[in-house]
């Protein structure tokens, strides 16, 4: 299953709709809530709503859809990777949320538009990635819990040629390991 | 998964365009118009050439005059003269009467023949007659296995092609590229004009990067199958492959040292993609730049003794060259804003590369000595060049109606060809070494 349609779908729909993808992930999404008390992590880690709506039913508030926790992407504009104003309150909810949960893993994975070198464009995404790490640990999070890599244009969001297409391929996807 | 796959057949189509008939038949079809600034003719300094069909091949299921004369034209350097009418055909130096090709204005004229042995094996015999000096310049007799005819029609060209050009010939090498059908995709390895494709591996996660050893018996290349790109090198006798380079973060750009013992490699373990050396085996890895910018997509010398890299330490990506024994590093791109994915001419004389100019990506070439610039192509977004192994033709990655194809230019920029397969993408070729 395409990982990036994963993550759109995981954005936009409601708890009840998840569905893990069937590669190796064989434990259930819910086996991660004792190892890092969820509850704790949440009243301590954000000020969002939806986090302790998510608190009070018991779940995850990674998989809340009303939480700031759910969305976990990141996008750039053509040929930077100056993280937008925008995205600094997502950006710093997770690396709070990373703070709470020292035993949590995360991967940023960076990408690009299709244009270019295939190979410059997987250090550009590179380079997006480092950048969303760089300000998680400037939020409290720390260097060991995330680690960052690259797709460069090779897996893009969205199929197209043209700027519709593009500004949605270049894009940051936060993914919270053994979890997403 | 990733699984290893021999013998996935599914012909690449070679497909030569160079008649202008054919430029305005692909005219008035709006989807393919922009091929027709694609396409240049070889050239009126080619060679004319007759080849007489070998007595006795109709015997045989490959016609090897066909295949030799395909090669030889595809190369820009000869033109094929039509053998027809001349009665009895000859099939032996002794046989032709030279004023029937120079009539024909042929240069130069290949008789052969092909028939039974005792053995069981085929014997193919040929000789190239300069048509003007009225001597030899060539003859050859080979004893082969029946499946070595195609093997042996383009050994037989190289030995044409050389004579006649004094250049070495390509014809008996191999290219590797990767190729996308669906969510599928693999490395295929092929004959330099697209047959017996072959394919190595197969992954549903990205493959990229492929590149040769020089030595011809493996291939290393990048893998998104562990949802990161991590490089493998991959032998080509028996199948197996090795990680290479696993750090913490990204692992990609593999690039051979020229006695095949290590490779350059851009990691992003220590923060930012810089460059690295690394041991064949994946040991004994070494920074090599230390920069706050990107540093990628490394390429050595002939000699061993640089490597040209992608670097935005100025601002913008452009072409750098580090000496290793001094670590001095030196800008080569000026112009424009975007110049990378940097590869040597064999001879080590200039380096053909990726540039961007008014949003569109084309092939140029560098020569070290002028810094001039040069640019071979007219696509849109043409990328990944990699240079035959004689250093006259280019073979680079293009795309026609959104779906990628590959095709070739002469490092003059005066001929283009296109290899494309029916139904899949095609990218990142790269050109094998030149079989020993």
């Amino acid at each position: 299953m395409n990982k990036s349609l994963f993550a759109a779908l995981l954005a936009l729909c409601v708890v009840a709709c998840q569905s893990t993808p069937p590669k190796e992930e064989g434990a259930p999404v819910e086996d991660r809530t004792p190892s890092t008390g969820t509850a704790g992590a949440t009243t301590s880690g954000t000020t969002s709503g939806g986090v302790a709506g998510t608190a009070t039913r018991g779940g995850n508030p990674l998989k809340d859809p009303g939480s700031v926790l759910s969305k976990r992407i990141v996008y750039f504009d053509f040929d930077s990777y100056v993280v937008k104003d925008e995205y600094k309150p997502l950006i710093e909810a997770h690396a709070r949320y990373l703070q709470a949960n020292r035993g949590t893993r995360m991967t940023v994975q960076g990408n690009a538009d299709e244009r270019g070198s295939r190979e410059y464009n997987i250090a550009l995404g590179q380079r997006r990635a480092d950048a969303v790490k760089k300000m998680m640990m400037l939020y409290g999070a720390g260097e060991v819990q995330i680690e960052t890599v690259s797709f460069g244009k090779e897996k893009p969001r969205v199929e197209g040629h043209d700027e519709g297409a593009w500004a949605q391929n270049r894009r940051d996807e936060i993914i919270y390991v053994g979890i997403d | 998964m990733t699984t290893c796959v021999d013998f996935e057949n599914r012909p690449l189509m070679p497909l030569l365009l160079r008649c202008l008939a054919l430029v305005c038949l692909l005219a008035t079809n709006a989807a393919l118009a922009q091929l027709t600034i694609e396409i240049v003719g070889g050239g009126a300094t080619a060679i004319p050439i007759a080849i007489v069909p070998f007595r006795g091949q109709e015997g045989y299921p490959l016609s090897l005059t066909s295949v030799i004369g395909a090669d030889l034209e595809r190369s820009g350097r000869l033109r094929l003269i039509d053998p027809g009418g001349v009665n009895p055909r000859p099939a032996r130096p002794e046989e032709v009467r030279f004023g029937d090709w120079t009539s024909r204005g042929a240069d130069a004229v290949v008789v052969g023949s092909v028939g039974p042995q005792a053995d069981g094996r085929v014997e193919v015999r040929f000789a190239l007659l300069d048509v003007i000096k009225q001597t030899q310049l060539a003859g050859f007799t080979y004893a082969v296995l029946p499946t070595q005819l195609r093997a042996t029609a383009h050994r037989i060209a190289d030995v044409i092609y050389e004579k006649l050009t004094g250049d070495v010939g390509v014809f008996s090498t191999r290219i590797a590229y990767i190729a996308k059908q669906g969510s599928r995709f693999q490395l295929d390895v092929a004959d330099a004009d697209g047959f017996n494709p072959q394919t190595v591996v197969t992954s549903n996660e990205p493959l990229l990067s492929p590149v040769w050893s020089p030595d011809g018996t493996r291939i290393a290349y990048v893998s998104l199958e562990n949802k990161k790109p991590v490089i493998y090198v991959q032998s080509l006798a028996t199948g197996g492959r090795q990680v290479i380079a696993n750090f913490r973060g990204s692992n990609s750009a593999p690039a051979w040292s020229p006695d095949s013992s290590k490779l350059a490699v851009t990691l992003s373990k220590d923060g930012g993609s810089q460059l690295y050396v690394i041991n064949a085996d994946g040991s004994g890895v070494q920074r090599l730049t230390n920069s706050a910018g990107i540093d990628t997509e490394a390429n050595f010398a002939p000699d061993g003794r640089s490597i040209l890299f992608t670097s935005d330490r100025g601002g913008s990506p452009q072409i750098y060259r580090l000496t290793l024994a001094s670590g001095a590093i030196e800008r080569m791109t000026y112009e424009g804003t975007y110049n990378v994915s940097p590869r040597h001419l064999p001879d080590g004389k200039g380096f053909v590369f990726v540039r961007r100019d008014g949003g569109v990506f084309n092939i140029a070439l560098e020569d070290f000595a002028t810094r001039q610039v040069q640019v071979l192509t007219q696509g849109t977004l043409d990328e990944s060049p990699s240079v035959a192994p004689n250093g006259k033709l280019v073979l680079y990655a293009s795309n026609t109606g959104g779906r990628g194809i590959l095709a070739a230019v002469s490092s003059d920029g005066r001929v283009k060809q296109r290899l494309t397969a029916a139904a899949i993408d095609v990218r990142e070729p790269a050109w094998g070494p030149l079989a020993k």
